[in-house]
C-alpha cells in the first residue's frame, strides 16, 4: 500500500522563471524509509513542503496518507510529523516544555504516545527543565525528532536532518530511524545531500534540477550501473585529471576525495593506462577497479 | 478552538521568561505618566525680560516691580536705552523688551492714556504668543488697579474677563496625560506583537506550528490575547500613577476609559500583526511599525489640535485611529462626556477595530 503517491507535481518560482520541480512522480510504500537524494538546490524542501501542505503546487497531484494535499490538507496536517532542516522549537521553552506544547496542539498528551518516542526522549530526559536554545547539537535534534513524533503521525517528514551534524550523531540518527520503522512500521521519508546514508534506504530517489533521475532500492541503483569503474591515483592528482579526460578510451573521469574515479571502454586495459601515464611522467600510479557506491551512480546518471 | 489554551499558556510563559519586556509594562506607563508631564509641559515660565524705563515715575516703577514679581518672568535687567536692550535680546540673555516712554505718568492722568513698546522675541512662536499674552495681562490688571486707586476712569480697550471651561487652571497635565497613554499603548501594543509574530518567521518555529492542525483565527488570537490582557492592565496602571502622583483623575466614567481602551488595543494590536504577516524579517517589521506609529503620533492631536490643521489634512487624520482615542479620553478625563456623546469616537474605533481584526487573520496564510 502506498502511503505517499505523487504525479506529474510541477512547481515554479519568480513568475514561472525558477522551475524548482519538473514533473515529479513516485510513491512511498507504507512503511518504509524513503530517501531524496540531491544536491543543494535540487528541489527537495520544495517537495517537501508541498506535501506537508505548506507550499501549492502549480499543477499536478499529491496525496499524503490517501488524503490531497490542496483539498484535505486539514486532514493530512494531524497525521504527519514534520522536521524541517533548520532547528525550529522555541528556545526559550524547555525540553518538556517543547514536547508538552506539541502534544497539546494535536489535541494529545506526552503519555499517550510516550512509547514511540521513550528511546529518543530517554536521552534527553535528563535535560528536560533546560531550555532548548541551550542544548548541543545532537541532543537539539533528538528533541525536534521527539516533538515530530509525539502526536503519533503515520508519516514522519524529515528535511535534511543530518545536515551540520557530527558522523557520530549521524549514525545514531540513522539508528533511531531504523528502530521506528521496525518497532511501529512507521513511513519516513528523509532527505539528505549525503549519498553515503542512501545505503540506510529502502529505496531511494536520486534528484536533480527538479527532476528525478531514478528511483530503486539503494542496491538496484548500483546493480543497474553497466559501465566498468576504476580508481586511479598518483603523485600529482590535480594535472593527472585533465590529463585523464584527454586520455583515449576514458569516458569520464571525477575526482572523489583521495581519488579518481573513470569509466572506461573495453578497449582500455590497466597496463595499457599505466603505460600512457607513465610516459606522461606521473610516478606513484595506482590503478583498481572497484564497484560504483550511489554516488557514482548520481554522476553517472547526471550526464 | 481547543488548542488555544495551549497556544495562551506558551504565549504567557514566553512573555514573562526574561525581564525585559515585563519591566517595560511598567517603565513605559511610569515614564509616560509621571516623568512626561513634567517635562514636555506647554506651561511657559522663566521668560527673561528687560525694561526701559524713560520715564521713572511712581507708575512706571510699580510696573517694573509687577513683571518681576510675576511667577512667568525673570527680570534680567532695567537698561537706559533701546540699542542696550537690543544688544541683550541678541545675545539670548532676554526674550522680552518692554519699553516705558518719558512722561508716561503726566500722560496718563492728563490725557487718560499711555504708551508702551512690547518686542517679543518671536523664534519659539509659542513662547512669543504666551509670553505676550502673559504681559498684556499683567499690564491690564495694572490698568484696573491704578483706576480703582484714583477713582480716575482710564479708557481700556476691552474688558476681557476670560472663564476657562472644565480646566480652569488651564493645567497641562489632565490634558496631555490621556494623551500619553494612548501613545504609550500603541508603542507596546503595536510593537511587541508584530516583533513576537516574526521573530517565529525568523526562527522557523512558525513552520512547525503550520504543520499542526491549529487553525488562523486560533494562532492570530493566541498571539493577541496576552497582549490585551497587558494593554489593560498598562490602563488601569497608568490611571492609579496619574492619581496618585499628579492627583489627575477622569473626571466621566473609569469603565468608558476602560471600554475605549479595548477597542484601541485591539485595533493597534491587530495592526501589528498585519505589518508582521507581509514582514519576512523584524528589520522589516520595525520599520513599518515606526512609520505607522510616527505618522499616526503626529497627526492624532497629540502635539498640535487636530482642528487647527488644514482642512485635506484634518479629512485625513479621519483614517488615524489614535486621534479618536485621544479625542475620546481627553472627554473622558476633563469634561466627563457619557458613553452618546462619545459616539462619533466609539464608531469610527470600532469600525477600525475590526477591519484590522479581519486583515490580520485573513493576511496570515498558513500555506504559500
Amino acid at each position: 500500500m502506498n502511503i505517499i503517491s505523487v504525479r506529474n507535481l510541477h512547481k515554479t518560482y519568480n513568475k514561472g522563471k525558477t522551475q524548482a520541480l519538473k514533473g515529479v512522480d513516485f510513491d512511498v510504500r507504507q512503511g518504509e524509509i524513503f530517501g531524496l537524494i540531491g544536491p543543494d538546490g535540487a528541489g527537495k524542501t520544495t517537495l517537501f513542503r508541498i506535501l506537508t501542505t505548506l507550499l501549492l503546487p502549480d499543477s499536478g497531484t499529491a496525496q499524503v496518507d490517501g488524503y490531497d494535499v490542496v483539498k484535505e490538507y486539514k486532514d493530512i496536517r494531524r497525521h504527519i510529523g514534520y522536521m524541517p532542516g533548520r532547528f525550529s522549537l522555541y528556545q526559550d521553552m524547555t525540553v518538556e516544555e517543547n514536547l508538552a506544547f506539541f502534544a497539546t496542539v494535536f489535541n494529545t498528551t506526552i503519555q499517550e504516545n510516550y512509547h514511540l518516542v521513550e528511546d529518543i526522549y530517554k536521552q534527553i530526559e535528563p535535560f528536560k527543565h533546560r531550555r532548548a536554545g541551550k542544548l548541543s547539537g545532537g541532543m537539539k535534534q533528538k528533541l525536534a525528532l521527539s516533538c515530530a513524533l509525539i502526536h503519533a503521525p503515520h508519516v514522519l517528514f524529515l528535511d535534511e536532518p543530518t545536515t551540520g551534524v557530527d558522523p557520530v550523531s549521524r549514525k545514531e540518527f540513522w539508528e533511531m530511524l531504523q528502530k521506528l520503522k521496525t518497532n511501529f512500521h512507521l513511513s519516513i521519508v528523509v532527505s539528505t545531500p549525503y549519498m553515503d546514508e542512501a545505503m540506510q534506504c529502502d529505496r531511494i530517489a536520486l534528484m536533480q534540477g527538479g527532476e528525478f533521475l531514478t528511483i530503486d532500492t539503494p542496491q538496484g541503483i548500483i546493480n543497474s550501473y553497466t559501465d566498468t569503474l576504476w580508481t586511479v591515483r598518483s603523485d600529482n592528482m590535480h594535472r593527472l585529471l585533465t590529463d585523464l579526460r584527454k586520455t583515449e578510451g576514458v569516458k569520464t573521469a571525477f575526482a572523489f576525495g583521495e581519488s579518481h574515479h573513470i569509466t572506461v571502454d573495453a578497449s582500455l586495459t590497466f597496463d595499457a593506462l599505466r603505460q600512457k601515464l607513465i610516459d606522461l611522467g606521473y610516478q606513484k600510479i595506482q590503478i583498481e577497479e572497484i564497484t560504483p557506491s550511489i554516488e557514482d551512480c548520481f554522476m553517472h546518471l547526471q550526464n | 478552538m481547543k488548542a488555544l489554551k495551549y497556544l495562551l499558556v506558551k504565549e504567557y510563559k514566553q512573555m514573562f521568561r526574561g525581564y525585559l519586556i515585563p519591566a517595560l509594562f511598567v517603565l513605559v506607563p511610569f515614564a509616560l505618566t509621571n516623568l512626561v508631564p513634567r517635562i514636555a509641559t506647554q506651561e511657559v515660565s522663566n521668560l527673561d525680560i528687560a525694561v526701559i524705563d524713560n520715564d521713572r515715575s511712581s507708575v512706571s516703577k510699580r510696573l517694573t516691580e509687577k513683571i518681576s514679581t510675576s511667577k512667568f518672568f525673570n527680570f534680567q535687567s532695567l537698561c537706559g536705552n533701546y540699542i542696550e536692550a537690543y544688544d541683550l535680546l541678541q545675545r539670548g540673555d532676554v526674550d522680552f523688551i518692554i519699553t516705558i516712554e518719558n512722561g508716561i505718568e503726566k500722560n496718563l492722568y492728563r490725557e487718560g492714556t499711555a504708551k508702551m513698546m512690547l518686542s517679543v522675541n518671536s523664534v519659539n512662536g509659542m513662547k512669543g504668543g504666551l509670553g505676550n499674552n502673559y504681559l498684556t495681562q499683567i499690564i491690564m490688571q495694572y490698568t484696573k488697579e491704578l483706576n480703582e486707586e484714583t477713582g480716575y476712569s482710564m479708557a481700556s480697550p476691552m474688558n476681557i474677563r476670560p472663564r476657562f471651561l472644565f480646566n480652569s487652571q488651564l493645567d497641562y497635565k489632565p490634558y496631555m496625560i490621556p494623551a500619553l497613554m494612548s501613545l504609550g499603548l500603541i508603542l507596546l501594543m503595536g510593537f511587541l506583537p508584530a516583533l513576537n509574530m516574526v521573530s517565529e518567521k525568523e526562527k522557523g518555529t512558525i513552520e512547525q506550528i503550520n504543520v499542526t492542525p491549529v487553525g488562523r483565527l486560533e494562532f492570530i488570537l493566541s498571539k493577541l490575547i496576552p497582549y490585551w490582557t497587558v494593554g489593560l492592565f498598562i490602563v488601569g496602571f497608568s490611571m492609579l500613577l496619574a492619581w496618585k502622583i499628579h492627583n489627575v483623575v477622569p473626571a466621566g466614567s473609569i469603565f468608558l476609559v476602560f471600554l475605549f481602551a479595548v477597542v484601541y488595543i485591539m485595533t493597534v494590536s491587530a495592526l501589528g500583526i498585519i505589518v508582521a504577516n507581509y514582514s519576512d524579517t523584524m528589520r522589516q517589521a520595525a520599520m513599518m511599525m515606526f512609520f505607522f506609529i510616527i505618522i499616526f503620533a503626529l497627526t492624532s492631536g497629540l502635539v498640535s489640535p487636530v482642528s487647527s490643521m488644514p482642512d485635506w489634512a484634518q479629512e485625513i487624520t479621519r483614517l488615524n485611529p489614535v486621534r479618536y482615542i485621544i479625542a475620546a479620553l481627553r472627554e473622558i478625563f476633563l469634561k466627563g462626556s457619557t458613553f452618546t456623546q462619545l459616539l462619533p469616537q466609539f464608531i469610527p474605533l470600532c469600525i477600525y477595530g475590526l477591519v484590522t481584526m479581519t486583515c490580520a487573520v485573513f493576511s496570515y496564510q498558513k500555506k504559500q
